[in-house]
């Protein structure tokens, strides 16, 4: 999902850098709180940003016959709101953007609102969903985080489009070609997250009820 | 002998990963494909700013990954240690109690 560095005009780039910029203060503010109001919480933030930050450093191969990599900015969404991801996210695409060419600064902009902002608030909106229907937290979690990651590269096709509008069939033509190169590789990676954000969560609460999971990982519960 | 849901969970994953290899195909990143496709539809596009620093080789851009996923592995291994070490010293404190059923 990364536009690469240079690839969109620069009103472009300026535009999705102010749109980020106040989630990003939010987000600070709100990771600030955490820390100190929910000492019990500080490790599991920390493992939140740790978990994007591996599962975008995996490029996986996909049906497609091309590469691509999952976020991992479902698992912090739905533990503390999304707003807390938009500060993990970014410090993970400064990382690609500075050491390995992945991404970059013109682009962080644009990437830090497709992927640290819309996946994370998609994930969490899945999540509320699933949870007021009844479904179960493994359930719930596998789907926010899968629609999360899925929609991060849904919102990467729409911002090229954006930029580089089809000569004939316009945003919309434009949408439908790059979502062809994002979006259908990304399913099998997206079940992939939803599956790899369970096994983590287990992980990290070992016997606690499946009920109570996410609010011993958020702190809330003891 | 049972599977708990993680074991499946990471069978599926494996399995993800696995097929899509078998059906073969070149694997090149889908990041470069629309890079690709830009410059396709605009010919003559040059992107406006070039990335300040560039791995040298293949291989120095691996080494970066493999840090950058060793860095995030460290962090979330620690804290499951965590989390299961304390549970464990609870457990002690609170001396023997029958274990807790999981419906999964």
């Amino acid at each position: 999902m990364h536009i690469m560095e240079g690839y969109l005009p620069a009103s472009h780039s300026l535009a999705w850098y102010l749109a980020s910029a106040p989630f990003v203060v939010a987000g600070t503010k709100r990771v600030r709180t955490i820390v100190r109001e929910r000492p019990e919480a500080r490790m599991t933030l920390a493992a939140s940003g740790a978990f994007a930050f591996v599962l975008s450093a995996l490029k996986i191969p996909s049906v497609t016959g091309s590469c691509s990599h999952p976020t991992g900015t479902g698992l912090g969404a739905v533990i503390f709101r999304p707003s807390v991801m938009a500060v993990l996210g970014v410090i993970v695409l400064l990382f690609q953007a500075l050491l390995l060419a992945h991404g970059g600064l013109t682009t962080l902009g644009a990437n830090a609102f497709s992927m640290a902002i819309v996946g994370p608030w998609v994930a969490w909106g899945i999540w509320r969903l699933g949870r007021s229907a009844g479904l179960s937290m493994a359930l719930t979690v596998f789907l926010a985080a899968a629609l999360g990651d899925l929609s991060t590269y849904l919102f990467t096709s729409f911002q090229l489009a954006l930029a580089y509008p089809d000569a004939v069939s316009g945003v919309l033509g434009a949408m439908v070609k790059f979502g062809g190169i994002f979006a259908i590789t990304q399913i099998p990676l997206a079940i992939a997250e939803g599956l790899l954000t369970v096994v983590v969560i287990d992980a990290l609460t070992g016997k606690v009820r499946d009920a109570d999971k996410i609010g011993v990982l958020a702190g809330e519960v003891r | 002998m049972r599977f708990s849901r993680s074991s499946w969970m990471l069978l599926g994953v494996a399995a993800l990963v696995i097929v899509p290899l078998l059906m073969g195909g070149e694997f090149a990143g889908a990041d470069g494909q629309a890079a690709a496709a830009i410059e396709e539809a605009n010919p003559g596009f040059t992107p406006w700013f070039t990335p300040i620093w560039t791995p040298p080789s293949g291989e120095v851009e691996g080494l970066f990954f493999a840090l950058q996923a060793a860095l995030g592995a460290l962090i979330v291994g620690y804290a499951i240690g965590r989390r299961h070490g304390r549970a464990q010293a609870e457990a002690e404190r609170d001396g023997p109690t029958p274990p807790e059923t999981q419906k999964s």
